[in-house]
């Protein structure tokens, strides 16, 4: 059973009068372990249809299961809920808050957890020494290069186990050295913990990294590259 | 950490910008006290000493119109006067305006047998007494200026000058009294009337107002009444009340300072909440990717708003609690040039908890627009501006 499955799925969006379609009947199974590359270019739907997958948008027409869970089921609270046990969101921008250290940083998503706060820290504290910055626990973003910022965001992205990894360009921010060694930490993940990895991305090297590819083009799929 | 442990270290992040709201907020209500303070000391009359046993008999249409001091032995014979002794307003200043302290002359035994609550050494009472240019301070006026007995103290008579036209007015401090231990310092400069009298270049025969100390504090309005009655078809008509309620009246001479306080206070609030206001929306602006990213991790859009709504209230009470404890901690500086002519002036626990209402209320009030847009962010729009 595919971990994701998107039948007939369409988006459009609609600017002032003008309804502008975005995605257009795609149909997609992903296999649980996959590390799935989603390559095209600017506007052609990449974004969006990541946005569908992590529950983070809705789609105009067709379905999106995730895990066994039909997101168009469930409401804004639900959606929410759901995507803080199941999905691990990575950002090209990182998007770390820059008030609060790295270890806080990863905390984050097990706020909304049982967990006691002595339990939230140590699982923290796993995930940044899993990344490679367990000694860097106490330094803010601002005390990070990009690539430790890149690394603190993926923690923290997994730091609540989801089965899910959806990123977005998480290498357009970073120079080449420091893009492999988050590709490379990308694949580890996913072949040594068992994460399932969607990533969106320009650049066919980051692509390369992937065991599957994807293309969109103008809201359609047209290619599947192995 | 918890989600609402958030919220403090965002008020942070712009330590400057922190700051400078943090100061706006704290004189806001450093000023909010004070006049809070002010106004109830105004309109609960309050002076710790009032005697209910005392009857303060003034002219009946002005504090300016001197009543004439035989009145003082026709209200003698008012069935149930005990005692009756008489004041009035020097005005004055004392080296420069700032230093502003009642001064009035009086006749030192009776006065000091009607306030028995005002302790001094008998030999210092007979040397005020005896002494044609003697004065006695309180205790308190004695340590703000540094005086001793025996110093001699000089003061411009800005409403009286002496009959050769001179404006200074010297005087011999022969003895300083206390007030009770509760009470508040009275704060009074006293001297001989019949030296004032002598000396002054106008005015002669005149006292500003009588103290009448009753047998029977039940039967004070009755005698209130029957006094005014004495003087109903005089041209030196009387109003007789309780002291505490002729400082009451004393106060309101100055205005309706409920209403003064208010205009005062709504102004620098309207203007609080607009700076505060664009605080909190510039921070909001500044943050909008990571309340999304927060939102994708699960926390729902009420609690996004919570937290922002949280964060402005937070930083209002946080400035509200350090201009009130500033206003508190100095409350003695205000006290000192207010006190002798308001009454006691406390920040007590009721204008704290007004302070720290207004504090929350405002800042649910700032707080309310940008916790509205946190709690309408939607993730996908918010992230492509962000990537824009």
């Amino acid at each position: 059973m595919p971990i994701v499955s998107l039948k007939e799925v369409a988006k459009s969006y609609r600017k002032g009068r003008e309804v502008i379609d975005v995605l257009d009947g795609i149909d997609l199974d992903i296999e649980e372990g996959d590390f799935l590359a989603l390559m095209g270019p600017s506007g052609s739907g990449k974004t969006t249809l990541l946005n569908l997958i992590g529950g983070l948008d809705n789609p105009t027409e067709g379905s999106v299961v995730v895990g066994g869970q039909t997101l168009g089921d469930l409401s804004g609270k639900g959606l929410a809920r759901w995507r803080s046990r199941n999905i691990g969101f990575v950002f090209q921008f990182y998007n770390l808050l820059p008030v609060l250290n790295a270890l806080r940083n990863v905390e984050l998503p097990l706020l909304l957890t049982n967990l006691s706060g002595a339990q939230r820290r140590k699982n923290a504290q796993t995930a940044l020494t899993i990344v490679g910055l367990g000694d860097r626990a106490s330094h803010k973003p601002g005390e990070l290069s990009g690539g430790q910022q890149q690394r603190v965001a993926i923690a923290r992205a997994i730091v609540a186990d989801p089965a899910l990894l959806v990123c977005d360009e998480p290498t357009g921010d970073l120079d080449r050295e420091t893009a492999e060694e988050i590709l490379d930490l990308l694949g580890i993940l996913n072949r040594e913990h068992g994460k399932t990895v969607i990533m969106v991305t320009h650049d066919p090297k980051a692509a390369d990294h992937a065991s599957h590819i994807l293309h969109l083009d103008k809201g359609q799929l047209v290619e599947q590259a192995a | 950490m918890s989600a609402i442990g958030l919220v403090w270290p965002n008020l942070g992040r712009k330590p400057v910008r922190t700051v400078l709201t943090l100061m706006s907020l704290l004189v806001a209500f450093v000023l909010f006290t004070y006049l809070r303070a002010i106004a109830v000391a105004f309109t609960s009359g309050g002076f710790g000493e009032a005697g209910i046993d005392r009857l303060v008999v003034s002219p009946k249409y002005s504090i300016i119109d001197p009543l004439p001091v035989n009145h003082q032995r026709s209200i003698a014979t008012v069935p149930g006067v005990e005692a009756v002794t008489h004041a009035d307003w020097f005005g004055g200043i004392y080296q420069e305006p700032r230093n502003f302290f009642p001064k009035f002359p009086v006749d030192p035994e009776g006065y000091f047998s009607i306030y028995s609550e005002r302790v001094i050494a008998p030999e210092q009472l007979a040397a005020f007494r005896d002494t044609r240019t003697g004065a006695v301070v309180s205790a308190g006026l004695a340590e703000r200026f540094g005086w001793k007995i025996g110093d001699r103290i000089p003061i411009e008579g800005d409403i009286y000058p002496k009959r050769d036209g001179s404006r200074l007015w010297e005087f011999d401090l022969v003895g300083i009294y206390r007030g009770q231990p509760d009470d508040p310092d009275p704060g009074v400069f006293l001297f001989q009337y019949d030296y004032f009298d002598e000396a002054r270049q106008f005015g002669h025969g005149g006292v500003g107002w009588f103290i009448v100390r009753v047998g029977n504090p039940e039967k004070a309005a009755e005698i209130a009444s029957a006094i005014d009655a004495m003087f109903e078809n005089s041209i030196n008509a009387t109003r007789t009340a309780t002291e505490d309620d002729s400082q009451r009246e004393f106060a309101k001479q100055f205005g309706n300072i409920g209403l003064i306080t208010t205009g005062i206070l709504g102004a620098v609030f309207f203007t609080i909440l607009l700076l505060t206001a664009n605080t909190m929306a510039q921070a909001l602006r500044d943050r909008i990717p990571e309340l999304a990213v927060l939102k994708t991790f699960g926390f729902t859009d009420g609690t996004v708003g919570s937290l922002v709504l949280a964060e402005a209230i937070l930083l209002c009470v946080a400035g509200g609690a350090l201009g009130i404890g500033l206003a508190a901690g100095v409350q003695g500086f205000l006290s000192v040039y207010l006190e002798p002519v308001i009454g006691p002036i406390a920040v007590d626990w009721p204008i704290i908890a007004q302070g720290l209402a207004l504090a929350v209320l405002l800042g649910a009030i700032v707080g309310l627009v940008p916790a509205f847009s946190a709690w309408r962010l939607t993730i996908v729009d918010a992230l492509r501006e962000r990537q824009a």
